[in-house]
């Protein structure tokens, strides 16, 4: 029994993982180009399919870092030629936008890489359980859990510490001002685009390696990231990171208990949230219009 | 542009429904079939519903696929468990789609922008995923079946829209026309009107006293019960309820027929829905990667046609 409510509260806990590094990026781009971007599930399947290609050539470790930064440019210019000509627009626009640029890239890595699983191969230390006992917590789990951490971390450094991250930051407050002082906002946004699509293009290359590839992998994180935000609270990314965390857990364990409501109960915590507090747990008080 | 719908000019509508009265005639000529005429109708009334929200009130909701899917289960489920009755099938999915909407409305309406659209999508996965886990109920992932539209009884005489393609087509439009109407004298009212103000400038209707929740919290409503009605004729087209038909990526498909008829003109969406399913149906004959040419329509009309046909059309009009 011990071992069963173990097994779903890792599983929950990696989930939720992914389920943060996915909400953050999407919130990047939210925050500061007021873009919801359907395809980053479709950039995630992306970042697992170029750690494939590369990986035979530079091996896992280096697959695991250039993937999503090819990724990342692979979203600049997705960006630069695309996104950026609906900003001043409807939104309805942008959400058409990314929602048939979603369709067109699954079908493209469904034509390209088929539509079967694919494996991507790990070396053999992370692949080994820890023990007899706790046969399903692989090294492998904990590396994942371990580097994902070290990302956000470094995430939020950026974005506190570096210039660049400053004005992003900024910038989610106030375009226009950001804008009057200088700063290139065209390029900026793009740039933080890129960094969501690198987020993206990392859960890939992770995912990857514990559930293999396939074209559809990012969709099923798609909608839970959306929850993350909204409980959240938009605006805010220390939110989404909260918000991922809960529903992660929330799911985890009510998995170890009762399996089949695992994905009503993070609706169910989206619908009490927008009840209880509309602008989510840490959203600031207008952000939402 | 608060104007556009004074300057509809009823040459359009009579045109649209002299196309529409004796499609089944020159359909076949042109390599159509009545089935396709019909799919026509109830997405051109699903999207003219939607648009009630999006173009008239200014509002994007992402998730109308949920109630067009509540719809469709509302009329299949009471077909087949309670009823033989279509018209109660057909009342009954509107009322269970459309009351789903008023209720998740009252959530909904906090938030503004893409994060109403968000939430609205997020609202209509719930919706999508309770019909495809209710195995024993809704049939789970392969849709509900083992229903099928019936003979209306007027009394005197019936109607055979089972067997008859051609008279269920008629069906269909009957109720479209109506339905059309009825959006016309909403958006004609003293309440359409109000919504145009919050459309053009919310902060402004706002001073002038007008409840801006409420009102987009009616107009939501109302949408979702039109669209749950074009739903519910949808499965007794198919005699099949899909959880598909719940999905966000319906939503989108009917966002993108508004947008490419024209969501400022109130055929618009009608327009749209027609080239939308025609080319869906005739791409999807053609090639496996029909997704990705349904995303190149996307990305094309957003970035080269965002005025859509009839918006184009009004355009070199005034020019």
């Amino acid at each position: 029994m011990f071992q069963v409510v173990l097994y779903n509260v890792t599983n929950g806990l990696i989930i939720g993982t992914f389920y943060v590094l996915m909400a953050l990026g999407l919130s990047l781009i939210l925050n500061l180009s007021n873009v919801i971007n359907f395809a980053h599930g479709n950039f995630l399947a992306l970042g697992g399919y170029i750690a494939y290609v590369l990986s035979p050539h530079l091996g896992y470790w280096g697959a695991l870092l250039v993937a999503p930064v090819v990724t990342a440019a692979f979203g600049f210019a997705v960006e630069r030629l695309m996104i950026r000509r609906v900003y001043n627009r409807d939104p309805v626009y942008s959400l058409l936008l990314t929602f048939g640029l979603a369709f067109v890239m699954q079908d493209l890595m469904r034509y390209v890489w088929g539509s079967n699983g694919l494996p991507l191969g790990l070396p053999p230390a992370l692949a080994q359980p820890l023990s007899a006992a706790l046969f399903f917590i692989t090294y492998y789990r904990i590396f994942m859990v371990v580097f994902v951490a070290i990302a956000i971390t470094g995430l939020f450094a950026f974005l506190r510490y570096s210039r660049v991250g400053v004005r992003i930051r900024a910038g989610t407050l106030d375009l226009d001002t950001v804008a009057a002082l200088g700063v290139n906002v065209g390029v900026l946004r793009s740039f933080n685009f890129a960094l969501g699509c690198l987020l993206a293009g990392l859960s890939g290359v992770l995912a990857a390696g514990q559930i293999g590839l396939n074209p559809n992998m990012g969709d099923d994180l798609l909608m839970p990231s959306f929850i993350a935000i909204i409980v959240g609270g938009v605006g805010s990314l220390t939110g989404t990171l909260v918000g991922g965390l809960v529903i992660g857990l929330a799911a985890a364990l009510t998995t170890a208990v009762y399996p089949a409501a695992s994905e009503a109960v993070i609706y169910v915590i989206m619908a009490l949230v927008l009840l209880i507090r509309p602008r989510g747990l840490m959203g600031e008080e207008g952000m939402m219009s | 542009m608060s104007g556009a719908l004074a300057r509809e000019r009823p040459t359009t509508a009579i045109v649209i429904f002299a196309l529409l009265l004796t499609a089944p005639f020159w359909l076949p000529y042109v390599g159509g079939y009545d089935a396709l005429a019909t799919r026509v109708l109830v997405f051109g009334l699903a999207a003219m519903g939607f648009n009630m929200l999006l173009g008239f009130t200014g509002v994007m909701s992402f998730g109308h696929a949920a109630y067009f899917g509540l719809g469709a289960y509302g009329a299949g489920l009471m077909l087949r468990y309670v009823t033989s009755s279509t018209m109660l099938a057909v009342v009954s999915g509107t009322l269970l789609g459309g009351l789903a909407g008023s209720l998740f409305g009252t959530l909904i309406v906090r938030r503004r922008g893409v994060y109403f659209a968000m939430v609205t999508i997020a609202f209509g996965q719930i919706c999508y995923y309770i019909a495809y886990s209710w195995n024993s109920f809704t049939g789970g992932f392969d849709g509900l079946r083992g229903f099928s539209r019936q003979p209306i009884d007027l009394g005197f005489t019936s109607i055979d829209i089972q067997g008859n393609g051609t008279a269920f087509y008629y069906f269909v439009l009957l109720i479209f026309a109506l339905a059309a109407a009825a959006m016309g004298l909403i958006l004609r009212s003293p309440f359409g009107r109000t919504l145009l103000a919050i459309r053009e400038n919310e902060r402004r209707a706002r001073f002038l006293g007008i409840p801006i929740e409420r009102h987009i919290w009616m107009s939501f409503s109302i949408s979702c019960f039109f669209t749950a009605l074009a739903g519910a004729l949808y499965a007794l087209l198919n005699n099949f309820a899909d959880p598909l038909g719940l999905h966000y990526t319906l939503s989108g498909e009917i966002v993108i027929m508004t947008v490419m008829g024209g969501m400022r003109a109130f055929w618009g969406p009608l327009i749209g829905a027609a080239v939308f399913v025609v080319l869906e149906d005739t791409i999807s004959s053609m090639t496996v990667n029909w997704m990705s040419f349904v995303g190149i329509i996307f990305i094309l009309v957003v970035l080269f046609f965002p005025r859509g046909l009839l918006g184009m059309l009004k355009r070199r009009d005034a020019a």
